[in-house]
């Protein structure tokens, strides 16, 4: 149970010259289950898109799955769950045909749907407690429902790796206790998880380690640190988890 | 009905219906998109290649479709390459792209009459061979829109989690833009260059009023289109009106009965949703006193 799963070494990022992260270096093996910490604007989810590919390095590297990142394509072993669902258009979409693009990665573009893939559609959402929304828009649930629907979608593809980029911030009391749950039942099953998180909530007792990204390195890499210290950091920049959802880029999908 | 007893009134209802079935199934996913009005710029470049095809005494509907393959791929670099630039460059292709177009026909020997045509569309004129060009690449936009949908929805719903899914993202992204190319190019025939994108983006804005999944939606969609291209035609040979206007108009008028049911049938669900689902309405507030 301990082959690596991500492996980041000495990687730096920059946004159009300024630094987000300088050297970071991070190991993750197989039944770990990560929390990557910190303040509002530390790099955290620079972090995991780097690792996810979808942020440039501009030195070091990103192994998966012991493979060079720019070589890995058995994308069906890793889900992604983002910080929220895009605004994606006018076009409703039901909670099903969401989550059924999470067996995208395994199914392949040509094949249509079969048994196997809307059995682990159902399967997903019942995980998330949804199961009874499934011919539901996505748009007629709540900020939290949204957020499950996220999950179920990654969970879907049946992954061995979860990434996931603050999935309970702004959610409510059910929904971060239906998410701990199916979580849980992840990590239960042999899964591995890399969790960026501003507050860790009911997800607390999951984690196994903590990553603390502070000022472009990594801080602290180890037990999870007191919440009573965490939050008297001064550095520690506490946003409301309930602030209005960003505006949607014109030409973002 | 006597009217489509007539060979060329056979076409035209026939190749009507094909695009108004073909335009709102790409439709949709460019609406998905935000990028409903994608269609006209597209449009506005196929006019240089009708321009360059009038003056090279070469098809212009053939030209038009690699033209604006050309301007829809260019489009597409555009869009994903950045966001700040992205109106202002989409903006000198569509005005170069109808400036070239009234440029090069006025060259050309052809009369004002032929650069009507295409600017309003002109289903009477379709000749056989302009039928087949259009059966075979409405055929063929159908069937990839259909089969594709899973990984086109994928795209346009959430581009991110698509590339994380090991989706060819850039590939499907082109396929979109040469498709759009081929649909503006056919459906030029029928409604013109001005109304192209009433055709891809009107049926699809009526369906969503009453729809509650992206299939659903896709479907009515297709539906209406087919709808409307028929009911125009029809309207058309009947009053003497210009066809693609009247194609046009009848989708604006679907979508004005569908939108006025969907008021009704909207909060009729509402009422429902909210008396079914209390954690719809649970204040946040519940959340503070945990973390």
């Amino acid at each position: 149970m301990s082959a690596p799963v991500i492996t980041v070494t000495r990687a730096a990022i920059g946004y159009e010259g300024r630094a987000v992260l300088r050297d970071v270096s991070l190991t993750v093996t197989s039944g770990e289950v990560v929390a990557v910490l910190g303040a509002n604007g530390s790099g955290k989810s620079t972090l995991t898109r780097a690792v996810l590919g979808l942020v440039p390095l501009s030195s070091g590297s990103v192994e998966l799955f012991d493979q060079p990142a720019r070589r890995f394509r058995q994308w069906h072993r890793i889900g992604y769950v983002p910080q929220r669902l895009g605004a994606g258009g006018g076009v409703p979409a039901t909670v099903g045909e969401v989550v059924a693009a999470g067996r995208l990665a395994r199914r392949g573009i040509l094949r249509p749907p079969g048994r196997a893939d809307r059995r682990a559609v159902a399967t997903a959402l019942a995980a998330v407690g949804l199961a009874d929304r499934t011919g539901d828009p996505v748009s007629t649930l709540s900020g939290g429902q949204q957020q499950r629907v996220l999950i179920a979608r990654a969970l879907a593809g049946e992954p061995e790796l979860l990434i996931l980029d603050e999935p309970t911030a702004g959610v409510d009391a059910a929904s971060q206790a239906a998410f701990a749950g199916a979580l849980q039942e992840f990590v239960a099953g042999g899964g591995t998880v890399l969790l960026v998180a501003h507050e860790l909530g009911p997800l607390r007792p999951l984690i196994s380690r903590a990553v603390v990204v502070h000022a472009g390195g990594i801080a602290h890499d180890g037990p999870v640190p007191e919440p009573a210290g965490h939050h008297a950091d001064p550095d520690h920049d506490h946003v409301h988890p309930h602030g209005p959802n960003e505006p949607a880029g014109l030409w973002s999908a | 009905m006597e009217l489509f007893q007539y060979p060329y009134m056979q076409r035209a209802l026939v190749g009507a219906l094909i695009i108004g079935l073909a335009a709102p199934a790409l439709g949709i996913y460019l609406v998905q998109r935000r990028l409903a009005l994608i269609g006209d710029g597209v449009g506005h470049v196929a006019l240089t290649g009708v321009g360059a095809g009038l003056l090279l005494n070469r098809s212009p509907v053939l030209v038009a479709v690699i033209v604006a393959s050309l301007g829809a791929i260019t489009i597409e670099l555009v869009r994903a390459r950045g966001r700040t630039s992205g109106d202002l460059a989409l903006a000198l292709l569509f005005y170069g792209g109808i400036a070239g177009g009234v440029m090069l026909v006025g060259l050309s020997d052809s009369t004002s009459a032929s650069l009507n045509a295409y600017l309003f569309g002109s289903l009477s004129t379709i000749t056989p061979t302009d039928l087949t060009t259009i059966a075979v690449l409405g055929a063929a936009i159908l069937v990839t829109m259909l089969a594709l949908r899973p990984a086109l929805f994928a795209i346009c719903h959430d581009e991110e989690y698509a590339r994380v899914s090991g989706l060819p993202v850039r590939a499907l992204n082109l396929l979109l833009a040469v498709a759009t190319a081929v649909t503006v190019t056919i459906a030029m025939r029928a409604v013109g260059v001005l109304l192209i994108s009433a055709l891809m983006v009107v049926p699809v804005a009526a369906a969503q009023q009453v729809t509650r999944g992206f299939r659903s939606t896709m479907t009515a969609a297709m539906t209406l289109g087919l709808f409307a291209a028929g009911s125009g035609v029809y309207v058309a040979a009947n009053a003497d009106t210009a066809p693609g206007a009247s194609v046009v108009l009848m989708a604006i008028a679907s979508f004005a009965v569908v939108a006025l049911a969907g008021v009704g049938w909207r909060t009729l669900r509402r009422r429902r949703v909210a008396a079914a689902d209390p954690s719809a309405v649970e204040p946040h507030e519940v959340v503070l006193s945990q973390s």
